[in-house]
């Protein structure tokens, strides 16, 4: 079949440009130049990982209960205005909210954690809002009418259904959240940033992109591991990777 | 039984207050159905989402079963009522099993009772147990999420169950049977219903008594067939629609009108005596010939019994139209219609011809009812809607 052979073909294609793009970088040596900076690259990555596990869970820890209280019905008023309270959040950049944090927290963590954080916080509270508001008014009339509970109808209705909005917010909030890691070297975090930016500063470009490549590496792996942990935890009925 | 007391809801909208709902009384007795019915914005929605609180009334009472449910916990009074919605509002994060068991579990049931019971609410729906528990709503077409719909409403065996237009999203021919089913599941199981629809022709199938709305009011409450018989306002009656006599024709069975004279013949009888007996029972062009168990073999054509000698047995034709006793008088009429007949022999569950249906005893039953109520219009016309089914009595 021709298109059996195309594939096939695009497939060999792929593999001779990986083999030649390996033997052009084995003998300018910048395979030996990377492996130079393995070490720094393997204790600045589990750093980076940090500063994300910790501002990602806290905006988390906070992003979805602030979402479920904005969406409840008693709420309704208020909520659109929280929303843009938080909006502003994000449209600072984030490196404005850096040094802000740094101007008031000092140099270091902290204020690191907090800056990514405070930049974090929105794309999880809003579709945390957004999926629970979405969530099909018969459902929740059906619900109501067979006597939940407000928090039984959120456990058992509102929160399954939205779930897979929420992790889709989860996904954005941490890819952006890895991203933006490297600028917590400025403040003096530490982070893949470090290279990122001396690579910068000396004119290195080997030293910079073995700070740039694992950072995305790491954005790709996260965003796969929240993808695996969604498809297993959004109940099937409703999970669109598992239809 | 659910008794609605002046029951009352005012919405406060931008333009001013709006009266959803004025002073509803009416009684559904244990083990009917009452359709509410009405165009769009009638109020018959929200009296019936009054019932269990969904709609918080601005004023009186409901009662269920004699109890005023007021003192009631809201969660407690609903999850004693069944509630079937048109968008159906299955959850579809849930297998149909949990679905069905929501109720159950929300009452404490232990997980074995609960367990056996979605298998037996799956029984009772028609649908197969093994194939459908462990999967999900949205692998189930329409008609089955409605059958499951019900199902959950049914599962903890609550004696009163309101309805929401349930069958209105489902496609005509699926409705019809879903209806014949739910009517059948009705017979046995006798919950008290509230159902809302605004389609006439389901009201009279499904319905013991028949709510109509207009504007807020409860306007006529009445059984299907007095409805029918004697609409109470000009409203009413163009509501219904021009053909009511004729839908009339749904609610009457062939065993009421039968009468049992019938002219028959049997196979050894002559030709002549088969004339004799068309012209001596007003047959226009045939008569029934039966064997000895009374089971019609054919016909005999008038136009052959003038003109030849001989036996039934050897002049007859094809087996008759017959109808059975429990049919009602659409198909009867129906097959006069189809058939160019004035007359149809009725049979009983054997197969035995037991009387015989006439056009003009049709015409007289549902001409009579019209005339006795047209004697008193004026009076019928003048009278309020009645609060309850009691007074009428």
């Amino acid at each position: 079949m021709p298109t059996l052979n195309l594939a096939g073909a695009g497939r060999f294609l792929v593999l001779v440009v990986v083999f030649l793009a390996g033997i052009w970088s084995q003998s300018s040596g910048l395979i030996d130049d990377f492996i130079f900076y393995l070490p720094d690259i393997q204790f600045l990555a589990v750093q980076h990982l940090w500063l994300t596990a910790m501002s990602g869970g806290l905006a988390i820890l906070v992003a979805i209960p602030l979402g479920i209280l904005l969406s409840r019905p008693s709420m309704a008023r208020v909520a659109e205005s929280m929303m843009q309270v938080l909006n502003v959040g994000t449209t600072i950049p984030t490196l404005a909210v850096l040094a802000l944090s740094m101007s008031f927290l000092g140099i270091g963590t902290v204020p690191a954690v907090f800056g990514l954080f405070v930049a974090t916080l929105l794309p999880i509270a809003r579709n945390t809002y957004t999926g629970l508001k979405g969530v099909d008014p018969a459902l929740m009339e059906a619900a109501a009418g067979i006597g939940m509970s407000p928090t039984q109808r959120l456990l058992r209705v509102e929160l399954p259904n939205a779930l897979y909005v929420i992790f889709a917010g989860i996904r954005t909030a941490l890819a952006i959240n890895i991203g933006t890691v490297p600028l917590a070297f400025l403040i003096g975090a530490g982070g893949l940033g470090e290279l990122i930016f001396t690579g910068i500063d000396l004119y290195e470009p080997v030293m910079m992109l073995s700070g740039a490549i694992p950072t995305a590496l790491l954005a790709v792996a996260v965003d796969i591991l929240i993808a695996i942990i969604a498809f297993l935890l959004v109940p099937r009925g409703v999970n669109p990777s598992r239809a | 039984m659910i008794r609605l007391d002046n029951l009352t809801k005012v919405f406060d909208t931008p333009k001013g207050a709006v009266t959803a709902a004025d002073h509803i009384s009416m009684e559904v007795p244990s083990g009917e159905i009452c359709i509410l019915l009405g165009p769009s914005g009638c109020g018959k929605t929200t009296t019936l989402k009054m019932t269990n609180r969904i709609v918080r009334p601005t004023s009186g009472k409901v009662f269920i079963n004699g109890e005023d449910t007021s003192s009631l916990d809201t969660q407690d009074l609903r999850r004693n009522i069944g509630y079937v919605i048109q968008q159906i509002g299955l959850f579809p994060n849930m297998t149909i099993e949990e679905n069905i068991t929501v109720v159950p579990k929300l009452l404490g049931w232990d997980k074995a009772k609960y367990r056996e019971r979605a298998r037996e609410m799956l029984d009772m729906i028609a649908l197969e147990p093994d194939a459908f528990l462990k999967r999900y709503p949205s692998e189930l077409s329409g008609g089955q999420q409605q059958r499951i719909g019900v199902a959950r409403a049914l599962a903890a065996d609550p004696p009163v169950m309101l309805m929401d237009e349930p069958f209105g999203a489902i496609d005509p021919i699926n409705r019809a049977v879903i209806q014949d089913e739910f009517l059948k599941m009705q017979q046995e199981l006798n919950k008290t219903i509230m159902f809302v629809s605004h389609d006439i022709d389901e009201a009279i199938k499904m319905g013991d008594r028949i709510a109509i709305f207009r504007d807020g009011k409860l306007v006529q409450y009445s059984e299907p067939d007095e409805l029918l018989a004697a609409p109470k306002n000009d409203f009413i009656e163009s509501f219904l629609g021009e053909d009511r006599a004729l839908k009339r024709l749904n609610l009457v069975k062939v065993r009421d009108l039968a009468s049992e004279e019938i002219g028959l013949v049997r196979p050894d009888d002559t030709l002549a005596t088969a004339l004799q007996r068309i012209e001596s029972y007003g047959y226009l062009n045939s008569i029934v010939m039966v064997n000895d168990k009374r089971q019609p073999v054919g016909i005999i054509n008038a136009s052959v019994a003038r003109t030849t000698q001989g036996h039934c047995r050897d002049h007859y034709q094809s087996v008759p139209v017959v109808i059975s006793l429990d049919d009602d008088l659409r198909k009867v009429a129906s097959l006069m219609f189809a058939n160019d007949m004035t007359w149809v022999p009725c049979v009983d569950d054997d197969g035995r011809i037991v009387g015989q249906i006439t056009q003009r005893a049709i015409t007289h039953h549902l001409g009579s009812r019209y005339r006795a109520h047209s004697k008193g219009d004026s009076s019928a016309k003048a009278a309020e809607a009645s609060p309850s089914p009691a007074s009428k009595e």
